[in-house]
């Protein structure tokens, strides 16, 4: 690295007024026609941030406000005149004069077949914001098939990139699998993964920076592995759960959460959220604490918290076993 | 950075292993870009990368176990788990198919055991997507892990031979002038000295003209020799046909460093082009990396060959090798002070690494995923810095635009494609091969110059491009093949691959293995291509066992709706294309009885 402009930090700083610095370069604003209607936003902005700023609404999986763009669920693909494909609206930075349509008929049938590819190939019960999206595009998974049974434990975890069995006619091809369950906090039910990479990202630089998971294999047999599929607790896993605050379908839950799903006994409807300061230690981060019949069952932390951007810690996502406690 | 490993310990020989390439490693650069070659000197070394072996290689190169694992875990050649040391690769794709494969695969089941299988735990076999060696079909690659790895090729063997090979015998191996049947004619340019100059030797290439290109080219400047290349309008030979003077313009302006990478990750399924120039004219590669890298002010090339190409490996090894101990690469090229050397990537069973920022990443050591685009190479390319990457085949037509001049370069050829090019011509031809051409030729004389329709003789249907390309009939056979004429007619030139099928083939087994092909090759990032290449290939299997789960036309409706949102929404070229040559098969031919 050049060391020619590094600051002298010998010379003592000139008596007199500081020298004058040339301010900020104003963001300049880049003017767009979405949908008809022209918008202005600043440079820099994407597709989906001006989408937003005039009221359209743009399906989105497996962007976040607190992670890195990864673009690859492609459910906020939009048409850009001009562009022989669709492009991926939560990572596409607006560029002067962009006439962009965000319902055409192109634009739906890709969306709708995503939702269609999706989810007759993962359970998404679990993910009503998903199955919101079904709605709005009149998705019909069952044009594909009826999904096949779970594969037997670990036979997705042992595919060999490059190789695959013949289709089954009777079935779609599908991620069902049993559900790991290694450790008390959380459990892993990865056939109902839509591999969206938050949790990688969460995982990794965009928060936790101790890279327990990554994705492996390939193609349909893609998947999110420790090394080897270890179980968690013989992984990096400082189980922070902020894999969990950021999965949009439930894959990854709360072992609280998912024993209650099991015995019958979740109820949202009788479930109260109230933010509070997690008592821990001296950052500040705001919990909030979902709590259903008198007893914490859940903790989160709101996306737009400056403290969190929506990451906890163990303890503040974990360690509100004692006041259940009575 | 603070990592976490399980218990596992390496042996040994895995540490040596992974010692031998760590001597590489700059002190200025990242220690990461060395994962795949410290993954691949494991695999050579014990046959597969276990636990211990994957901890070491992470530790000294500090990278995370799952990410080095999600690696590891995503080339074909490469095993997590473990396998036998010998490894058969039976190549079963489109055109060894028509050449017997599915019977070699057979008669391997019988004398070995299924595919997979092994009784002592020696040597097992495996079905292979195209291995570039079209013109042996159906042809196998055994490869022997141990002290002295080793790896054969195999032209249409009897399955004793390939038994016979992963025991460790040395068979016979292919003769590489057979792949140029035009060897040795007058008028050929880029394929002049392949099969007719030793392709081992410097002093050899020098005396064929060799490095003249590169001493004009440094008389002439960086600047002239752009203009030059943008003159002549020479467009990329992947697949894509960007216009290499632009590509190369665009990083002039852009900060250092920049880096050169030549693609060589041929793989397309029939396209054996740059195989026979890495094989037989490896220093016209190395003097076009280096008036490339000169132009574009590039001092580190990368050449990324695919794994599959272990010969032409040794071959670049050994000319780069030479260049440096001549003067040819290092500080001070020809003593004119221009600076510029490569490193060799070898790939480890991945087509989507051809996609040129899936093999950004793979140089990188992250998974060969695609990126999205924009923005593009030449503004964030390898380790974000401006990166131009053009192909084998259009980087040797540089020196040949040096000495000729961009405009007569422009005059061969027609007025959209100039210059001549290489067609891979396979399947059912009389004399398959590389062939070269100027663009123009039709395909009806391209199928001539290889002996005519092989097989029972009578045409049914042409591939052309590859499993990305697109079908054409005998009534196309006037087709002009450049990439405008191609076009035109509803296909695409791609790599060139020119595969004709006669008419005893099944083409639904055809269509259903570039299904197969396309299933396995998807990195599975995307959600359209990861399983829409599924659907497509459940689809075909309904249609062609007679079982469609609504009617054979709801299945064609519900293809062709996956092929739209493979084409609209995937990430990259491989599920843009992913579809195309079934729809142009079942758009011009009645291959599930119903009318085309």
């Amino acid at each position: 690295m050049s060391t020619q402009n590094a600051p002298d930090l010998t010379t003592p700083v000139p008596r007199g007024p500081l020298p004058i610095l040339p301010p900020p370069r104003p963001a300049r604003t880049v003017e767009i026609t979405i949908d008809g209607k022209v918008v202005a936003v600043p440079e820099g902005s994407t597709l989906l941030q001006a989408a937003r700023s005039v009221g359209i609404d743009t399906p989105t999986l497996c962007f976040l406000e607190n992670l890195t763009p990864v673009n690859v669920c492609r459910i906020c693909v939009v048409e850009v005149v001009g562009s022989r494909t669709l492009v991926p609206a939560c990572s596409r930075t607006v560029e002067p004069g962009m006439v962009v349509k965000t319902d055409s008929e192109r634009v739906r049938l890709s969306r709708r077949l995503v939702l269609e590819l999706l989810a007759s190939s993962v359970d998404v019960s679990t993910a009503p914001q998903f199955q919101e999206y079904m709605r709005r595009y009149d998705a019909k998974p069952e044009r594909f098939g009826t999904p096949a049974p779970p594969a037997p434990t670990g036979e997705r975890d042992a595919s060999h990139p490059g190789h695959h069995h013949a289709p089954e006619p009777s079935h779609a091809a599908a991620v069902a699998q049993s559900v790991k369950i290694d450790n008390d906090l959380y459990v892993r039910d990865y056939g109902k993964c839509i591999l969206c990479y938050k949790c990688v990202e969460a995982c990794g630089t965009d928060a936790q920076n101790t890279f327990a998971i990554a994705v492996a294999g390939r193609g349909f047999d893609a998947r999110i592995s420790t090394e080897y599929n270890v179980p968690l607790t013989d992984s990096a896993c400082v189980y922070c759960g902020n894999c969990i605050g950021v999965c949009p379908t439930g894959a990854l839950m709360f072992r609280s959460e998912y024993e209650m799903r099991q015995a019958g006994t979740w109820d949202e409807s009788k479930q109260t959220k109230t933010d509070t300061i997690c008592p821990y230690c001296g950052v500040g981060c705001t919990l909030t604490l979902q709590v259903q019949d008198e007893k914490i069952v859940k903790v989160t932390s709101p996306l737009d918290q400056q403290v969190t951007h929506g990451h906890l810690c163990i303890k503040g996502r974990f360690g509100w076993e004692w006041v259940n406690q009575k | 950075m603070d990592l976490h490993f399980t218990a596992d310990e390496p042996t040994a020989e895995e540490q040596a292993a992974v010692d031998g390439v760590a001597t590489l490693i700059r002190a200025d650069g990242s220690k990461r870009t060395y994962l795949l070659p410290v993954l691949h000197a494991i695999q050579n070394r014990i046959g597969w990368i276990s636990p211990g072996a994957l901890n070491y290689a992470s530790r000294v190169l500090a990278v995370p176990p799952a990410e080095a694992f999600g690696v590891a875990d995503f080339y074909g050649l490469l095993s997590t788990r473990k396998q036998p040391p010998a490894v058969a690769h039976i190549c079963d794709d489109i055109a060894c198919k028509v050449k017997g494969a599915d019977q070699l695969c057979a008669a391997m089941e019988k004398l070995h055991g299924p595919e997979g299988s092994s009784a002592d735990g020696k040597a097992t076999w495996y079905r292979s997507p195209c291995l570039g060696l079209c013109e042996y079909a159906p042809a196998v690659l055994v490869r022997t892990a141990g002290e002295k790895p080793n790896d054969q090729l195999l032209a249409s063997p009897k399955a004793i031979d390939v038994e016979t090979a992963m025991r460790g015998r040395q068979i016979p191996q292919p003769i590489l002038s057979s792949s140029v049947p035009q060897k040795g004619q007058p008028g050929l340019k880029l394929l002049r000295r392949v099969g007719q100059v030793n392709p081992e030797s410097l002093d050899d290439y020098r005396a064929t003209g060799g490095f003249q290109a590169l001493r004009r080219a440094i008389a002439m400047g960086p600047g002239e020799v752009i203009r030059e290349v943008m003159a002549s309008k020479l467009v990329g030979r992947g697949g894509a046909a960007f216009p290499a003077g632009q590509k190369w313009n665009a990083v002039r302006l852009t900060s250092l460093p920049r880096y050169l990478v030549c693609n060589a990750d041929e793989s397309e399924p029939g396209t054996t082009k740059d195989r026979v120039i890495l094989e037989g004219d490896p220093y016209a590669l190395v003097e076009s990396m280096i008036i490339a890298g000169y132009a574009t002010g590039c001092e580190q090339g990368y050449l990324y060959i695919r794994g599959e190409y272990p010969l032409s490996a040794r071959r670049m090894e050994h000319a780069i090798r030479e260049c440096r101990s001549r003067g040819f690469l290092g500080d001070n090229i020809l003593g004119d002070g221009v600076r510029f050397d490569i490193e060799i990537r070898i790939g480890a069973g991945a087509y989507i690494c051809g996609e040129e920022t899936a093999l950004l990443n793979s140089i990188e050591g992250n998974r060969g995923e695609p990126r999205n685009k924009p923005p593009f190479p030449t503004q964030v390319g390898l380790f974000g810095r401006p990166t131009v990457i053009n192909n084998v085949e259009t980087l040797i037509n540089v020196p040949h635009i040096v000495l000729e001049g961009g405009e007569a370069f422009a005059a061969i050829g027609t007025a959209g494609s100039t210059g001549t090019k290489l067609f891979c011509l396979s399947g059912h031809v009389a004399r398959p091969g590389v062939y070269e051409a100027p663009f123009g030729v039709t395909l009806r004389q391209l199928l001539d110059m290889a002996g005519g329709i092989a097989g029972s003789g009578k045409l049914q249907a042409v591939l052309i491009g590859g499993a990305a390309g697109a079908f054409v009939g005998p009534n196309d056979l006037d087709i002009p093949m450049t990439f405008e004429g191609t076009r035109a007619a509803g296909a695409t030139l791609g790599s060139a691959v020119v595969m004709p099928f006669d008419d005893a083939v099944d083409l639904r087994g055809i269509l259903l293995r570039i299904a197969s092909f396309f299933r396995d090759e998807s990195c599975g990032q995307c959600v359209p291509c990861r399983v829409g290449t599924v659907r497509q290939e459940e689809i075909l299997h309904r249609l062609h066992c007679g079982k469609p789960l609504s009617s054979p036309g709801g299945e064609v409706v519900l293809l062709k709706e996956v092929g739209q949102a493979m084409r609209d929404a995937s990430i990259c070229g491989l599920g843009q294309t992913a579809s195309s040559a079934i729809e142009s098969a079942l758009a011009r031919f009645p291959v599930f009885g119903g009318k085309p």
